[in-house]
């Protein structure tokens, strides 16, 4: 698999690390009334789709930027990839 | 129709003219006392012993394609119970016990062979790992055997103890470990199912549930609608496409994971090695191939392949260990999609909606556990009280904290 790293073109994925679903971005709020619950699913549980999923990539061997890719886990298409930190900024979370 | 050596003699006298299809081609019913969705070994398995075992009768077996196509006829066929956590090492046990009297019970021969594992270890702690692992077993009542340096060269004389990367110090064996036909597996488990009345629908996807008032009613299916008041799910890396139908959303992830075969070979690997320094395993099947795989290739993924950069790891981890194989040529490699869990242990469990239950969440550990997965989840079925040796095995166990890490990696499915 490539990888369209934003900055630096195409790279194989085998200088990437894998960490799982970009909603792992999304902390929840610890002072929330729910917090047991949102912190449970944030841990612990997956959507896990069958198509589309958007997911956190670590450049480990590269420039050590973490990249949210858009992937079709069905047939391994690439569809996108955006650093994770203007993925933060524009939910303003960063 | 039973097998048996008298058969064969008399079918090869007459043309192999007699012999009947192992199990019906049923149409499906309107109603049903049991649903099985899957027919993998584990869906098989449980259907096969709520009917034997249980004595349930009305029960059907719903597949989306064929029978066996799945994950029970992509895996590299070891079958061993050397776990540690008291969660885990009594079911595996269990099902160790039931594959050793399988072909007797199921008339099926499923080629089980104790040939024996040897886990190899290269330093002091990994050493101290080992012996901690195979005294947690035996206090389990199982098997196991610490051999030295000396003990791995008796039973392999090839393997380098001495001037590789990682020298071998010693190896935990189990020698009631082994490996098992895995077609043999699903064909057996459906041809006793069958005998004992269970209807076995083939091209039947499961696409939705009908749920009332928090109850299971039944499934809708791409052969119409088919009702039963309990419905167990055993559909392996697809667990989390399925639940999400009756909204239920899961602690697991699905990865690919890959596995090879070299050309027919002599007779040069008794049993199952596993290397400790990285992370492969290797057997000879009978035929004579030599059957390998190594890690998950990292990623979520639903693909029935792998990608290349997995593919050289093995490779290369394989001749790390085994200079002598390089210059097999592999024939095959192929992927499963495996049901990754948070902590790498599986699930038997009702569900939140009456009557629904769930099995999963195996992780690339899931064909030795077929015999005791079936008989558990049948269980589970069939009384609404866990097994004894499952009751470990809960879908809230990250809730209340009781999890199941036997590798100690912490909630991160792709590291177990
Ligand atoms: C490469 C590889 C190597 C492995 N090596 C080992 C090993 O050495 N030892 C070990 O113990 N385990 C191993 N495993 C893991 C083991 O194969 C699985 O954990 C186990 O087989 C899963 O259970 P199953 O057999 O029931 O799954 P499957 O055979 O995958 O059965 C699930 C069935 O459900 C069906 N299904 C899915 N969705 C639907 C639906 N909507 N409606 C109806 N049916 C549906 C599928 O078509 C499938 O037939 C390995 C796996 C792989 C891929």
């Amino acid at each position: 698999m490539l990888i369209p790293h934003p900055l630096l073109g195409p790279r194989d994925a085998g200088e990437f690390t894998y960490l799982g679903d970009a909603t792992l971005l999304d902390r929840p709020d610890w002072q929330s009334e729910t917090a047991p619950q949102e912190f449970y699913d944030y841990v612990y549980t997956r959507e896990n789709p069958p198509g589309v999923h958007r997911e956190l990539w670590y450049h480990e061997y590269g420039d050590r930027n973490w990249i949210v890719v858009t992937r079709n886990v069905s047939t391994h298409e690439i569809l996108g990839a955006e650093l994770a930190q203007d993925v933060a900024k524009n939910k303003g979370t960063a | 129709m039973r097998y048996n050596a008298l058969r064969i003699f008399k079918e090869a006298l007459t043309g192999h003219k007699g012999w009947t299809p192992a199990w019906r081609d049923a149409e499906p019913q309107k109603n049903y006392d049991f649903i099985v969705v899957g027919g993998g070994g584990h869906g098989l398995a449980t259907a096969y012993y709520l009917a034997k075992v249980y004595k349930k009768s009305r029960i059907a077996l719903l597949e989306r394609r064929w029978i066996g196509g799945g994950n029970v006829g992509r895996n590299t066929t070891i079958v061993r119970s050397n776990y540690m956590m008291h969660g885990n090492q009594p079911f595996y046990e269990l099902s160790l016990k039931l594959w050793e009297n399988l072909e007797q019970d199921l008339n099926f021969n499923a080629m089980m062979s104790q040939r024996g594992i040897i886990n190899l270890f290269h330093n002091d702690a990994q050493r101290d790992a080992a012996i901690r692992r195979g005294n947690s077993i035996l206090l389990h009542g199982s098997d196991a055997v610490i051999l030295d340096k000396a003990g791995v060269k008796e039973l392999y004389p090839f393997l380098n103890t001495e001037s590789a990367r990682f020298p071998i110090m010693g190896g935990l064996l189990q020698p009631r470990a082994g490996t098992a036909r895995h077609d043999a597996v699903a064909w057996g488990y459906a041809r006793g199912a069958d005998q004992h009345g269970v209807d076995i629908i083939q091209n039947c996807e499961v696409t939705g549930f009908k749920i009332e008032n928090g109850e299971v009613k039944g499934v809708e299916t791409t052969r119409g609608d088919i009702m039963a008041p309990k419905i167990g799910v055993a559909v392996a890396g697809r667990s989390s496409e399925v639940m999400a139908k009756a909204g239920l959303r899961l602690p697991i992830e699905s990865h690919v994971l890959q596995a090879f075969v070299t050309e027919g070979l002599k007779p040069i690997l008794p049993g199952v090695i596993t290397y400790g320094a990285g992370h492969f395993y290797i057997s000879q099947s009978d035929k004579g191939g030599l059957v390998f795989g190594g890690n998950l290739d990292y990623y979520n993924s639903y693909a029935w392949r792998g990608n290349l950069p997995t593919v050289e790891e093995v490779v290369e981890e394989g001749i790390s260990i085994f200079p002598n194989i390089a210059r097999a040529r592999v024939l095959r490699s192929w992927g499963g999609i495996m049901d990754m869990s948070m902590d790498g242990s599986p699930f038997i469990d009702q569900t939140p909606i009456k009557g629904l239950y769930f099995n999963g969440g195996w992780c690339y550990g899931g064909f030795k556990a077929t015999p005791a997965s079936g008989y558990c989840f049948a269980h589970l079925m069939a009384t609404d009280t866990p097994h004894k040796v499952a009751t470990a095995l809960r879908l809230d166990r990250y809730k209340t904290g009781h999890m199941i890490d036997e590798l100690g990696a912490g909630a991160q499915p792709n590291l177990h």
